[in-house]
Order: C-alpha cells, then sequence, then structure tokens
C-alpha cells in the first residue's frame, strides 16, 4: 500500500466533495438552505455520463449535468422564494426528486460502457515538488485542476468585489440590501441555481473522471450529505471548504484501502484478519462528520462567526428584522 | 405589515404580471383538504408527463400501482403489511416535526431497534424457551430503547451544543446500517449466509393467519399484531400531542421557542425526550417487521420505510390519525414499486407529491392574486 | 427662495392593507431646503405614507412629482436614483459587515472590483462635511445607537441623496445625540437638501420642524402648516381627534414590604459584552417603580434576569426573599413573576397556537387547567373565555390563532395572562409601545389596578412622560449602572442621569 497513491486519490474525491460544498456554500450565503444536495449530484452524474455515453463527448455531459442540476435546484428555488415553503423539507423532497428521476431515466445505464472521459494530466514543474507534488499535481483529472483554480476565485469573489458583498448582504439581512435596490429575490434564484449547476458539475465529475460510471443511487454514497456538513465545518468560507474536502477526500480513501495490507507498519492489520472490523471502518466518515459538526459548532458559538444570519427565512417584503 | 409584493425581476425583461401574496385572514376548514387532494393529483400528472416522456406508458404503470396494492384482498393485505412500518415511522417524524426538529434518521433507528429485538433473541438476552408473552413485549422494549438510544444521540447534540440535527440524524443511519452488517456477518450469520437463523415461534407477532383454522377467511393473510400496536401508537401520540401538558409544550416549543422558554419550559430536556421518543417509534417499525414479517435478523429490513416516514408525516400536515390513511397510501405504492419498472418510479413520486403539497400550502396560507402591472 | 417647485410633491394617495386602509387620499408637499415634520400616532398612516415614497410599497392610487416630475416607483432603487433617501427607524444595517460596507452595499459603483481603502477615505471625507464621526473600518455590531445611525445617514448622503426622510430618529437616541442629530439636519438643510422628520413626540416637532403633516387613520388633519402658528396642545387635538386630557386616577398609597430585591447584579449582553454592571435596586407591594433609559443601557437585560431568562453572572435577585436569578424561568414564575415582554410577537405569544392556548401559557401547570399529565381543555376554554370578556380582548372565536389579533388585542391577552395569576410583582417592558390612544389608555389603568391591588411593579418604558406619571419612584439606567433615583419625576434630573450623570454630579438648578 503506497500512502501517496491513496492520498492521491483522495485528492480526487475531495475535487467531488468540494465542488459540492462550494455550489451550497453559494447558496446558504445567499441565505437558502438546500438540503438536495445529494439529488442534484445524482442527476448531474446520470445526465453527464449518459449524454457522454450517447454522443462520446464529456464535456457537452459536463455542460448538461450542469444544466441538469440547476434545471433541478430552481424547483427549490421557486418553491422556497417565491412560495416561502419550508426550505427543510423542499430540500428534502428534492433529494427524493433527485434520486428517483436519476434511477428512472438512468435505468439501463449501469451496463454502458465509456471511452470518452474528461482527460487527466501531470502539471509541469509542480509535479516535481516532492511528496506534495505527485499528491496533487501528478495524473488528477482537469476537474481537480479546476477546483485548485475555484479556491481562491471564490474566495475572492465573496470578500473583495461588488457583486460578492450584495451576496453576503442578502444572506445576512435581505430587509436591508433590498431598501438599497438589491434584488434579493433574484439573487436568491440566481445563487440556489449555481448551487445546483455545481452540485451537477460535482456529479459528472465523479461518473466522468474520477470514479467513471453509473452504479444507481451508490454513484454517490453519500457525500452529497458530507458536503452539507463540510459547509458547517467551513464556516461559510471557501478555503476552509477546500481544506476540508481534500481532508476529508484523503480520510474516506485511506479508509477503503485500510483493509487490503497484510501488515500496517510493524503490526498486522486487524482489518485484514478480521474483515468484519472493516463494517467499523465504513462508519469512520460519517462518525467523523459529526465530530466535524461537534466542532464547529463549538466554534460557531464561541466566535459568533459564520452562519449566515438569514439562513433558512424566507424573506417576506415588509416584515422587519429579517 | 403583511403585503408584500413579490416583484418579476426589473432590469433586463419584465414580465407584463405581478404576483401578490397576501396572508389570508380566515382560513375555511375545507380549504386544506381540498388543497392536498388536489396536490396530490397535480402530481401524479406530473410525474405521468415524465413517464410518458421518458418512454413509458404512465397509464398502464399507474393502473398496475392500483392493482398491484389494492386490487384483492391478498395484495391489500400485503399493502397493510407494508403500512405497518410506515405508521411508525410517519409518527415518529410527526412528533419530531411538530416540535422543529429534523429527525430525518428513522431509518437508522429502525436499524437499531430490529437490532434492539433481535438482540433478546439472538444474543441471547432471554433463553430460547421463553413464553411469548414475555419474548414479544421484551423484543418491543429493546426495539423501543435501541431506536431511542439512536435518537438520544443527535437530540443531546441538537440540544447541549446545537449541532444541526438533519445531518447527524443522516450520518447515524449510514453507521446503523454498518452497525447490523457488523452483527450479521461476524456473530449471528447462519452458516455464512447474510442472515440470521429463522427465530423460534414464540418470537413471532401473531399473526392472521394463524387462526385460519377458527376463521378460513384468515388464511393466507400475513397481516400481524403490529399493525394493532401501530394503531395504537397512533392514538398515544395524538393523546401526547393533543391532550397532554407535555405535548402543549411541544407545540409551543415548535411554533415559538422563544415563547416556551418564557413560559418556562424546559426546551433542552424537551428537545432530548422528543427525539428519544421520535427514535424509539421508529425503533418499534423494526422490531415489528423482524417479528412479524422476517422473522430473522437479515440486511434488507427497510423499503425506505424511515426516509418515506418524512414524506408521510408532512402529507399527512403532522397530524397522527392522518398519517395511517397516507400510510395505506404509500404502503401500496411500496409494494406496487416491487412490480413495476423502472425502480426509481415511486421514489420519483414521492419526491413529487412531497413538491406539490409544500406548494399547495402556500395557498392554503396567503390569497394569491396576479395583476396587471402598470406601465 | 427663487425655486418655487416643491422638492415632493405627494397627491391623493391611497393604499389599503387587508383590513386597514392605511392612507387615504393623502397630499403631502416637500419645499427644497426645509425640514418638514409628519406627525400621527403610531399606525397613523406615517410610515405607509414615506414607504410609498421610497418606492418600498406602490400606492394603490394617486401620483408623485419629485421636483416637479411625475415618477413611478417600483423599487428603493428607483427613488434613490432620484436623491431620494429613507432613515428607517430600525436601521437596515447588515451587522457582520463594515461601515464602508454598508454604504457601498446596492450600488453599481465599483462594478466589479471593491478596493474598500479608497472607499473608507471617501466616506472620511463626507463625515467631515456633515459632523458625522464614525469608523469606516469598524463592523457594525461594534457600533453604538448612535453611531449606527450616522451610518444610515451617511448611506443616504453618500448616494447623493437631498431628500431625506427620517423615521423616528430620536427614539433610540439620548438627548445629547439628539443635539448632535439636529445640527447634521441643519447642516444638510443649509447646503440646500430637504427632509422629512417623522415623529409622535410633539414638543420634537416644535423644536425641530418647519412645518408640520398631521395624519390621523390615514387621513391628512393639518397640510403643512408653520410651526410657528400651532401651539401643542392644536397639534394635539389634530393629532389624537379628541382632547387627551392624561388625567390618571393614581391615589397615594403607602408602600408595603420588599418585594424583589435586586443586588449587585452583573450580566452579559447578546455579544458576551457585560450589559449590567452591578445594578441593586428594590421594588416594594404597592407601588410602581420606573426604570428609565435610553434604549439598550441594560434594561432589556435587567427584565431578563429577574424573570429568568437570562444567566447573570454576578449579584442576587430576591423575589419575596426567594433567590430567583440563575434557576429557571419556572422558578420566577412560580414564585409570582409576571411579566409583559418587550416584544409581543416574538417573545410573548405563540403566533400560530390559539388565543386560549395562548392564555393558559402560565397557567398550564396547575388546576383546573392541567389535570394530572393532562390537560382540561374544557377548562383552559372557560378560563379563556372568562378572560375575553374580563379584558375586552377582541376574537371572535377564542380557538382563532393569535397572529390574526391586532396589535392592541395580543396585549390584552398577555396583560390577560400575566394579571390573572394574580402576581407579587410585574416586570412591565415597554407595556405601551405601537398601541393606540385607547389601548395605551386601558393597560396604563390595569397598571395602577395591579399597584391598588398589592403588586409590586417595576416599569420599563422609554416614554420619559409615561413613565413619571405613572410611577412612585423612578431609576435611572445608563451603560449597565444605576445613576440615581428620582423620587419626585425631577424630568431635567432624569434626562441628565440619562446620559451618563451620577446623581451626586448633578448640577443642581434651583426650582427643579
Amino acid at each position: 500500500m503506497n500512502l501517496i497513491t491513496i492520498l492521491q486519490a483522495g485528492v480526487a474525491t475531495g475535487t467531488v466533495l468540494f465542488f459540492a460544498t462550494l455550489g451550497e456554500l453559494f447558496t446558504e450565503r445567499a441565505g437558502v438552505l438546500n438540503l438536495g444536495v445529494e439529488g442534484m449530484m445524482l442527476l448531474g452524474a446520470m445526465s453527464g455520463f449518459s449524454i457522454a455515453v450517447s454522443t462520446g463527448d464529456p464535456w457537452l455531459g459536463l455542460l448538461i449535468a450542469m444544466l441538469a442540476g440547476g434545471v433541478l435546484s430552481l424547483f427549490h428555488a421557486v418553491v422556497t422564494i417565491t412560495f416561502r415553503a419550508d426550505q427543510v423539507v423542499s430540500g428534502l423532497s428534492l433529494t427524493f426528486l433527485g434520486t428517483g428521476l436519476s434511477l428512472v431515466l438512468g435505468e439501463g445505464l449501469s451496463d454502458a460502457s465509456i471511452q470518452a472521459l474528461l482527460p487527466a494530466f501531470d502539471i509541469p514543474v509542480l509535479s516535481a515538488i516532492p511528496v506534495i507534488g505527485p499528491i496533487f499535481f501528478v495524473d488528477q483529472s482537469i476537474m481537480t485542476y479546476l477546483a485548485y483554480l475555484l479556491i481562491p476565485l471564490a474566495w475572492f469573489y465573496i470578500n473583495r468585489t461588488r457583486p460578492g458583498l450584495h451576496l453576503r448582504a442578502v444572506g445576512e439581512y435581505p430587509a436591508a440590501a433590498d431598501a438599497l435596490g438589491v434584488n434579493v429575490f433574484r439573487l436568491r434564484y440566481l445563487y440556489v441555481i449555481v448551487g445546483g449547476m455545481l452540485c451537477g458539475l460535482a456529479g459528472a465529475s465523479l461518473s466522468l473522471a474520477i470514479s467513471p460510471g453509473w452504479f444507481s443511487e451508490k454513484t454517490t454514497s453519500g457525500l452529497g450529505w458530507i458536503a452539507i456538513g463540510l459547509v458547517i465545518f467551513a464556516q461559510w468560507d471557501p478555503i476552509r471548504a477546500s481544506l476540508g474536502s481534500f481532508l476529508f477526500g484523503g480520510l474516506r480513501r485511506l479508509i477503503l484501502d485500510l483493509q487490503g495490507p497484510q501488515r500496517l507498519l510493524f503490526f498486522a492489520n486487524p482489518f485484514f484478519y478480521q474483515p468484519h472490523l472493516g463494517f467499523f471502518l465504513q462508519m469512520v466518515p460519517y462518525a467523523f462528520t459529526i465530530v466535524v459538526l461537534v466542532i464547529g459548532s463549538r466554534e460557531a458559538l464561541r466566535k459568533r462567526l459564520g452562519t449566515p444570519a438569514a439562513l433558512g427565512l424566507p424573506y417576506i417584503r415588509g416584515e422587519r428584522g429579517a | 405589515m403583511t403585503t408584500p409584493d413579490i416583484s418579476a425581476p426589473r432590469r433586463g425583461f419584465r414580465l407584463p404580471y405581478t404576483l401578490r401574496l397576501e396572508q389570508r385572514t380566515k382560513v375555511s376548514g375545507w380549504l386544506p383538504i381540498v388543497t392536498s387532494i388536489g396536490a396530490v393529483i397535480v402530481a401524479l400528472i406530473i410525474g405521468a408527463i415524465i413517464l410518458w416522456a421518458a418512454g413509458g406508458n404512465p397509464i398502464r404503470s399507474y393502473r398496475h400501482i392500483v392493482q398491484a396494492a389494492f386490487g384483492n384482498v391478498g395484495v391489500f393485505n400485503d399493502t397493510l403489511v407494508k403500512a405497518s412500518p410506515l405508521i411508525f415511522t410517519g409518527l415518529a417524524c410527526a412528533i419530531a416535526f411538530r416540535m422543529r426538529l429534523w429527525n430525518i434518521g428513522a431509518e437508522g433507528q429502525l436499524y437499531l431497534g430490529a437490532w434492539g429485538a433481535s438482540a433478546i433473541v439472538l444474543l441471547p438476552i432471554l433463553p430460547e424457551t421463553t413464553p411469548g408473552w414475555i419474548m414479544i413485549p421484551a423484543m418491543m422494549l429493546a426495539g423501543f430503547t435501541a431506536g431511542a438510544l439512536w435518537g438520544l444521540i443527535p437530540g443531546y447534540l441538537k440540544a447541549k451544543l446545537n449541532v444541526n440535527e438533519i445531518i447527524t440524524t443522516l450520518m447515524l443511519n449510514y453507521i446503523a446500517v454498518s452497525w447490523n452488517n457488523y452483527w450479521i456477518f461476524s456473530h449471528w450469520s447462519e452458516s455464512g449466509f447474510q442472515m440470521s437463523p429463522t427465530f423460534s415461534k414464540n418470537a413471532w407477532l401473531p399473526r392472521l393467519a394463524d387462526f385460519a383454522k377458527q376463521v378460513p377467511f384468515f388464511s393466507g393473510l400475513t397481516l400481524h399484531l403490529g399493525i394493532v400496536f401501530a394503531l395504537a401508537a397512533v392514538v398515544i401520540v395524538w393523546l401526547i400531542l393533543y391532550r397532554s401538558r407535555w405535548g402543549y409544550e411541544i407545540r409551543l416549543i415548535g411554533d415559538n421557542p422563544n415563547a416556551a422558554k418564557y413560559a418556562g419550559i424546559r426546551i433542552v430536556r424537551t428537545t432530548v425526550l422528543v427525539m428519544m421518543l421520535s427514535g424509539g417509534l421508529a425503533g418499534l417499525a423494526g422490531m415489528t417487521e423482524i417479528s412479524g414479517v422476517v422473522h430473522r435478523f437479515q440486511e434488507q429490513i427497510s423499503a425506505d420505510f424511515g426516509f418515506t416516514g418524512i414524506i408521510i408525516a408532512w402529507l399527512a400536515k403532522l397530524n397522527p390519525f392522518a398519517v395511517v390513511l397516507v400510510s395505506i397510501l404509500f404502503g401500496g405504492l411500496i409494494l406496487a414499486g416491487r412490480e413495476i419498472q423502472p425502480a426509481g418510479i415511486p421514489l420519483m413520486l414521492q419526491g413529487i407529491i412531497l413538491f406539490s403539497i409544500i406548494s399547495s400550502e402556500m395557498l392554503v396560507r396567503y390569497r394569491v392574486t396576479i395583476r396587471r402591472q402598470e406601465a | 427662495m427663487a425655486d418655487t417647485t416643491p422638492a415632493v410633491e405627494m397627491k391623493g394617495i391611497t393604499r389599503a392593507f387587508p383590513g386597514v386602509l392605511a392612507n387615504d387620499n393623502v397630499d403631502f408637499d416637500l419645499q427644497t431646503g426645509e425640514i418638514h415634520a409628519l406627525l400621527g400616532e403610531n399606525g397613523a398612516g406615517k410610515s405607509t405614507l414615506m414607504n410609498i415614497l421610497t418606492g418600498l410599497y406602490r400606492p394603490d392610487q394617486g401620483e408623485i412629482r419629485v421636483r416637479g416630475e411625475r415618477v413611478h416607483f417600483n423599487s428603493p432603487k428607483d427613488a434613490i436614483r432620484v436623491g431620494i433617501g429613507m432613515v428607517h427607524q430600525h436601521f437596515m444595517l447588515v451587522p457582520s459587515h463594515t461601515v464602508t460596507e454598508n454604504i457601498l452595499l446596492g450600488l453599481e459603483h465599483p462594478r466589479f472590483f471593491m478596493r474598500l481603502p479608497e472607499f473608507d477615505k471617501e466616506i472620511m471625507g463626507l463625515e467631515q462635511r456633515f459632523g458625522l464621526k464614525v469608523d469606516p473600518r469598524a463592523k457594525i455590531w461594534q457600533l453604538s445607537v448612535g453611531e449606527q445611525q450616522r451610518v444610515e445617514i451617511l448611506k443616504m448622503l453618500y448616494r447623493g441623496a437631498d431628500i431625506l426622510i427620517m423615521d423616528e430618529p430620536t427614539a433610540v437616541l439620548a438627548p445629547v445625540e439628539i443635539g448632535d442629530l439636529v445640527k447634521t439636519l441643519r447642516a444638510m438643510v443649509g447646503e440646500g437638501k430637504s427632509v422629512v422628520f417623522i415623529s409622535h413626540k410633539l414638543h420634537e416637532v416644535m423644536e425641530v420642524a418647519d412645518r408640520v403633516t398631521v395624519l390621523r387613520r390615514g387621513k391628512v388633519t393639518a397640510a403643512g402648516v408653520p410651526t410657528a402658528d400651532m401651539t401643542q396642545a392644536e397639534l394635539a387635538r389634530l393629532m389624537v381627534g379628541r382632547t387627551v386630557l392624561f388625567s390618571l386616577d393614581k391615589k397615594p398609597q403607602p408602600p408595603g414590604d420588599v418585594v424583589l430585591e435586586v443586588e449587585d447584579i452583573h450580566a452579559d449582553n447578546n455579544r458576551q459584552l457585560p450589559a449590567l454592571r452591578g445594578v441593586s435596586l428594590t421594588v416594594r407591594a404597592g407601588e410602581i417603580v420606573g426604570l428609565a433609559a435610553v434604549a439598550g443601557n441594560g434594561q432589556s437585560e435587567l427584565a431578563e434576569v429577574i424573570t429568568g431568562l437570562r444567566a447573570s453572572t454576578q449579584g442576587r435577585v430576591l423575589v419575596d426573599g426567594e433567590e430567583v436569578n440563575n434557576r429557571s424561568t419556572r422558578v420566577a414564575i412560580e414564585a409570582g413573576v409576571a411579566h409583559i415582554p418587550e416584544d409581543r410577537n416574538h417573545v410573548g405569544t405563540s403566533p400560530n397556537l390559539s388565543v386560549t392556548e395562548n392564555l393558559i401559557m402560565k397557567s398550564y401547570r396547575h388546576p383546573p387547567v392541567a389535570r394530572g399529565w393532562a390537560l382540561s381543555y374544557v377548562a383552559a376554554r372557560d378560563r379563556a373565555q372568562t378572560l375575553k370578556q374580563e379584558y375586552d380582548i377582541m376574537v371572535p372565536d377564542v380557538r382563532m390563532p393569535v397572529r390574526l389579533l391586532s396589535g392592541g388585542n395580543v396585549q390584552r391577552t398577555i396583560l390577560a395572562r400575566e394579571i390573572s395569576e394574580q402576581p407579587n410583582l410585574m416586570i412591565a417592558v415597554q407595556p405601551t409601545r405601537g398601541l393606540d390612544v385607547g389601548a395605551i389608555e386601558g393597560v396604563r389603568r390595569l397598571l395602577l389596578e395591579q399597584r391598588e391591588n398589592g403588586a409590586a411593579i417595576l416599569l420599563i418604558s422609554e416614554e420619559l412622560e409615561e413613565l413619571i406619571s405613572l410611577s412612585d419612584r423612578i431609576y435611572v439606567l445608563y451603560e449597565g449602572e444605576v445613576m440615581g433615583e428620582v423620587l419626585d419625576g425631577d424630568i431635567d434630573a432624569i434626562g441628565q442621569m440619562m446620559t451618563g450623570t451620577r446623581q451626586e454630579d448633578l448640577t443642581t438648578r434651583e426650582g427643579s
């Protein structure tokens, strides 16, 4: 077992998590909670894969995946922003709808094989750095490199630009933004859809690059929910979101590969000799998410930061204080 | 001031009409019911369009669903068998949602309930020869307790540390599946299969078929005592919510936690207890499935009963009695889902139904008018 | 002035809300370079009219002209574009953003990148011009209320507003700060800007405004009359519609035993900053003790500590000799503490529960409403019917949810619930805020009745006149400390102490 190979794969999984986390982060920064990440990712994975298989063009697949995620999230936007329905319930419905739709439309797709995947390559110079190079810059998918680019861009956009200022204001105090002529409804629609598109992108980078194929609901196996947890862990900050995603991706791969070798360092590997214990290993990522949440909420309490103040609340013009 | 405008986008294109929502000052009794039924019908139409677009025949699919679920006594029996765990999980979600606790971990709590009930027989806690009248209550107690403990974790984290219960309950679902698998494969496996040996008869819930000698009509009917327990739970939950002091506190916290605090209600304690009760009810769903249907511990014990409970609770508007009706409807849907292809149809229909239900709630709460925008 | 075209002209404005005609054929005009007061009681339609002028609402009928030109506003942005800006009573500032970020919000000017230091400098310049001092890099939540108001004004000035609407700007300010604000407003008018000054305080209107328009129940009762031609009494009649003689029937009575004893209480506010620094006071049976303070000086926190809603970090609160602080709300309730909370809709009632269920919030633990673990809805409904009659709660059916009740009826529901518990001690926080005149009278009479019945009452109010006319004694709180105690309702002494002068340092004036 090679630790570097595992971490390399972890970065790849982290890429998927990062896109989804970033999408949810934008949506929540605008004050809308969308729990439908898993559904949007599945629909993105399915539609991207389906298009790539039938046309042989993975880029077109990627585009369609983003569109699919965006369209699905539009349901959430209409129901929660215009109809002011409960965001939690709507998000859950979106999960059901997205999962069900991808199963219905993806019927028979799991047998399909695909040649045309998104390219993976090395980055010259950077790949030569010891340890860091092989983990982050060797044979990674183009999606991973795109993720690297998005980290600083997203941070800069949110904190140092005018649209970013408006985004933050809409999530913190929509009435104030509205009074100054910022169109709260339009911005919330926009960022719900942006979030949906990023989740679609996350799904497609899974099915078209990181672990190619369509394995019905096992394609994502709960990554979408972990992404929602990561947003809280990240305190709604893109840089922390990337750290969390890659950390988590690495952990997940590490656990998957821990059952392989007979020896771990100098000890007999208990997971090799008693494979049943592997079930406890499978619990680790989920338990870790809970631990991360506990730490995150304690920190948020202490520093009084993070959560957009208007998160989860519909905006109704003329009602003060929200 | 409760008359907001929902204005159309201002720059770029502008819709010639604006949608205006005004809060209704009076809600007539029939309106919620009519809109709910209307919402389900609309959802079925949307589902049909999707099925048709995907190349299926929606009318045949729907007819198939109805026949497979309610066509004759035999299948209706099967529908009711599916409905009993749904009543439990629907109640579990309803009571938690009433307090705005988003327990979406009924699935995991159901798994733990099944594990707890099985532990009585398989660990074993009670000897194999224990008479049924001791064995069954013991299994129920164990199932309820295991589910309640699984609800205690997110409840405590929510109440004490304000950790988002949606994520924790969901993560605990995954952990519960792994936990059960560990026991199935490592300790309770019957000669390497992914299931335990069949329980002895005293750990089975009585079924209608057991009385076929006395009532020939019951022959072959698998409906078990679990549905009676489920109906009893409905009455108990209703009594708690609408006739007890504790239920009043739950509803007050759910509607306005600040007012509850002001009224001297211990929110932390109630939060933990409600999550435990919710988990316990879901645990009973697992127990009745184990003891009433499969009669052994195995990997597949739930057709997403826990998740469907969320929809059932919402569709029933958190009313315990309505949970029964909706559960029977969804029991039929799940039953039919095994027959129709592709397998995702029921899940998709559930999503659409839920969406149209929450959209329809707007019609109940607001009066919607469409006005032409002046130039 | 040579140009006589009014800055703003509103004609025949009508706007209805469900059940209310908020503005009924209202005319209003604002001349360039004047301060024009808009006077009226709460709910008279002042805010609605100004929300129409700023584009937040659209009128059902009527026309608006700005500098002679007919305008149609679809959003506040449109109003800002023609130079109309409003400073709301509740500040519309994003607490986690800096002053500069708040001022830049909603502008199209930096198209994409924001170099904040440059804008900080620009804003400093604007501050100097109008005498508005505040650090542009500070986050809003770090600022005092007065400073936040300056940010709101800066926001409008930065947008080039020359028509500024101030919605009850003095309600949250200490007297010194009011002086600064008036200076700023005068400076703005001097530069040719125009100001609409919304208020319901007569003496302020007389001091600050050039002209006044009075609204009553959505209708104009005085249109643009110069304040020099009016007396306070005339304005009061136009505002209220009848001569309200504020004669409260307050009988002298000797106070009884000490009911509430607050000893050296310290507590933090929601931001974990100290809000109370060693407050001590007593309230006896059969007396009303007033607590005067400018908003945000710890009075809300004190009420919460006494009622068990907030933890104290030091000191004790005794009710009839029993320590109640840092235990629980329930302990306070059982000790006979009634609480009329500041926020009626978010604390005092549960909007979607019925009137009945709201009326039993404090009594459901005891018979007859409680029956063991169960709740007797028969007893609850009986109680609700009785209270509805006794306290004149206007509701067709006690099963109706409270959210459908008017503000006055919500307050009556709360009062009915709290008084019917026959409390030893009543903590009343802003009990008349936002109510119409009739309701205010009713609330005040109920408080006096309680006093006669021997209850101890701590009255916290921002209406000084109300405090002085109701209270037997008044404590003044400033930044979490008691500045002093006033026995004779000396309004001048109270005013000085509210701005931080200790009683021992008061400049004594003759004849006070």
